[in-house]
């Protein structure tokens, strides 16, 4: 399956991914609105992260693992892998906010939602025309949403 | 108010935010390598201090919702055609510091752009244009001594014919167009690697500069020139024979017999171990060779060059454009190079000291034109190829330059700016916020070879078809029926002398 691959050789820290995330994850579809408004006021939060430590800084997100450690550590059955797409579905509905996910992914690729009971995480922009749009956005192609 | 000191508030540049559509996300913050955005704990949002900021356009290129514009500072000194505010602004700078101006690329001065003032020719009825989509045209150029006559031989039983005459080594080029000297330790090692694809992937070459050639870059050695300039750093013999061609730097357009200087805090592990020098050192190139004093020591170290490479590849002389400089290629092509490139005075730099920079040297147009009419008048000009630098910005200027009697160009800033330069003029100081003239991990990782390869080997290719297209409106299908065709080039606006320099007549004639 096609997934985000990070390069940290040409990371440059910008962080436009998470803007792009936010923007993409956002009832307007607007930059300004949705950190405006949607992120103060629904926690809108990016489902990426970069992370950064002197020179070195890499944009994390789910990895969409073969065999993922959250969906076997998920207590409520919030979190599954689609057998036909390869992808780590996320239910929202059924998401107990118990944040066993979170401590299982090896990645510190699951975030907690910011002001609910809830997990954010990635779902490579499902239905997003383009792909993700974190891709999109690196000014620097540190990220490419290939099969490898 | 506080007091500032008079610098402080002369800045520059103003960076204007439209709190409309700035959202806060601080990616000018995190691109600003002069610190000139932060975040301002106490209000809570990004503030700038336009003192710092020193015109990259880094953050306007890369805020997401277009909500930075940077401007001249748009207060100005009382008007005086004399005292312009850069007087003003070099004298309160020198006033507080005592030292010398430094500058980074080329003379901004207002100096005459000849390009500019030349106009091409284009067929009509009597000679028919070429439409270059449907007939072929020819860029192929080669750069070496061309041998006064012919010989062929042919084999009367076979009727085979060869070439009798011995060919001394040339370059083959397949667009007119080189990447410019600039060394590994100027410009990052990202950048090195995108010049040596793109020249491999477009035919042609790039020039090492004075920084050595690190050994990852062996294998693009068919499309590298290897340069030995005064410092003589990272020249040893596995260098010299890993180039197409060698070239012995002797003066350079932006800083004409002024040496170079590498600041030691660019020397990182790599550049040391291909430069050959310590990590952290500062590299100073003097401005002579202190083996060459006359263009005897010269011719012999042509010859040293070329028994090193054992005469299988051409030696170039690179000379700054300055006063006599047809003389100068005249003694240069005697002593035995195969190439000289002129430079002229608007080439750029990594550092030059700014009145060097702004007041030393000619154009490179003036030069050109002497030095071709001049080997032509002494009957050598067969014996070199001429290659023009400094400052050449676009095809029209490649093209007018070759119907001056260049065989080829190069091109430096050009092809910074197609990875991003805004000439900002700061390579000196090492922080380049586009990754360019930078060593700094964190800032050479803005440059990603594979993108920058795709633009420089997108610049050669643009800039060959708009040749060819301008060719084929002139009625030419190769770039060899145009070099030193001066009857293609028409003047405007210039007087008498300039045109007899130029060696064109003015246009309506």
């Amino acid at each position: 399956m096609k997934r985000v691959y990070p390069d940290k050789e040409y990371c440059i820290g910008c962080h436009l991914c998470e803007v792009a995330c936010i923007t993409a994850h956002s009832r307007s579809k607007d930059a300004i609105i949705a950190f405006r408004e949607e992120r103060t006021k629904d926690g809108l939060t990016a489902c990426k992260k970069v992370f950064e430590k002197g020179d070195i800084c890499v944009a994390i997100s789910c990895r969409h693992c073969d065999e993922p450690s959250c969906v076997a550590a998920c207590i409520s059955g919030g979190l599954h892998k689609d057998p036909e797409t390869g992808r780590t579905v996320y239910d929202r509905d059924k998401c107990v906010g118990c944040w066993s996910c979170l401590m299982a992914c090896p990645y510190g690729a699951i975030k907690r939602h910011p002001t609910e009971n809830k997990i954010v995480k990635c779902d490579l922009c499902e239905g997003r025309e383009g792909g993700p749009a974190c891709v999109a956005a690196c000014p620097n192609q540190a990220l490419k949403f290939e099969e490898r | 108010m506080l007091f500032q000191p008079i610098n402080k508030n002369y800045h520059e540049f103003c960076i204007q935010r439209d709190p409309e559509l700035c959202i806060n996300c601080k990616v000018c913050v995190r691109q600003c390598s002069y610190e000139a955005h932060y975040w301002d704990e106490a209000r809570q949002k990004v503030m700038h201090d336009n003192s710092k900021c020193i015109g990259c356009h880094r953050c306007e290129a890369l805020c997401p919702t277009a909500a930075l514009n940077i401007i001249k500072k748009p207060s100005d000194f009382r008007t005086n055609s004399l005292w312009r505010p850069v007087f003003l602004q070099n004298i309160y700078k020198q006033a507080d510091t005592g030292g010398v101006l430094l500058a980074g690329m080329g003379s901004p001065v207002d100096i005459p752009v000849y390009w500019d003032r030349m106009l091409l020719d284009a067929s009509q009825v009597t000679n028919p244009s070429i439409d270059p989509l449907r007939e072929p045209m020819e860029l192929k150029t080669f750069l070496g001594a061309k041998p006064r006559k012919v010989e062929i031989e042919t084999d009367r039983k076979t009727g085979r014919t060869t070439l009798k005459t011995k060919l001394t080594p040339q370059l083959e080029l397949d667009v007119p167009i080189m990447f410019a000297a600039m060394s590994f330790g100027a410009i990052n090692f990202n950048l090195h690697r995108a010049m040596a694809r793109a020249a491999t992937e477009c035919g042609t070459y790039y020039n090492t500069g004075e920084g050595g050639l690190h050994k990852t870059l062996y294998k693009y050695g068919e499309h590298t020139i290897v340069q030995v300039a005064s410092g003589r750093f990272g020249v040893h013999r596995d260098y010299l024979r890993a180039g197409a061609a060698i070239e012995i730097k002797v003066g350079q357009g932006a800083k004409p017999g002024i040496g170079g200087h590498l600041p030691g805090g660019k020397v990182n592990d790599k550049v040391s171990e291909t430069r050959m020098i310590p990590i952290g050192s500062d590299a100073i190139s003097p401005a002579p060779h202190h083996d060459i004093y006359s263009i005897e020591d010269l011719l012999q170290l042509i010859y040293a060059l070329k028994e090193a490479s054992e005469y299988k590849a051409p030696v170039s002389v690179k000379i700054a454009a300055v006063h006599n400089v047809a003389a100068i290629a005249s003694g240069i092509a005697r002593a035995g190079a195969d190439i000289i490139t002129i430079d002229g005075m608007r080439g750029g730099t990594g550092a030059a000291p700014a009145m060097i920079r702004d007041n030393v040297g000619i154009p490179i147009e003036l030069a050109l034109a002497q030095v071709d009419q001049r080997l032509r008048d002494e009957g050598i000009r067969n014996k070199v190829s001429v290659v023009a630098a400094g400052g050449i910005r676009c095809s029209g200027d490649v093209i007018k330059a070759i119907a001056l009697g260049a065989d080829a160009v190069y091109i430096g800033t050009a092809t910074l700016i197609a990875v991003g330069c805004t000439i900002c003029g700061r390579c000196y100081t090492g922080k380049c916020p586009w990754g360019i003239a930078t060593n700094d991990p964190k800032l050479s990782k803005r440059q990603n070879p594979d993108i920058a390869a795709r633009k420089l080997a997108n610049l050669i290719r643009a800039w060959g078809h708009e040749i060819e297209e301008m060719l084929g409106g002139m009625g030419l299908n190769s770039i060899e029926s145009l070099r030193g065709n001066r009857d293609k080039l028409r003047g405007v606006g210039l007087s008498d002398t300039e045109l007899d320099i130029l060696g064109i007549k003015h246009a309506g004639r």
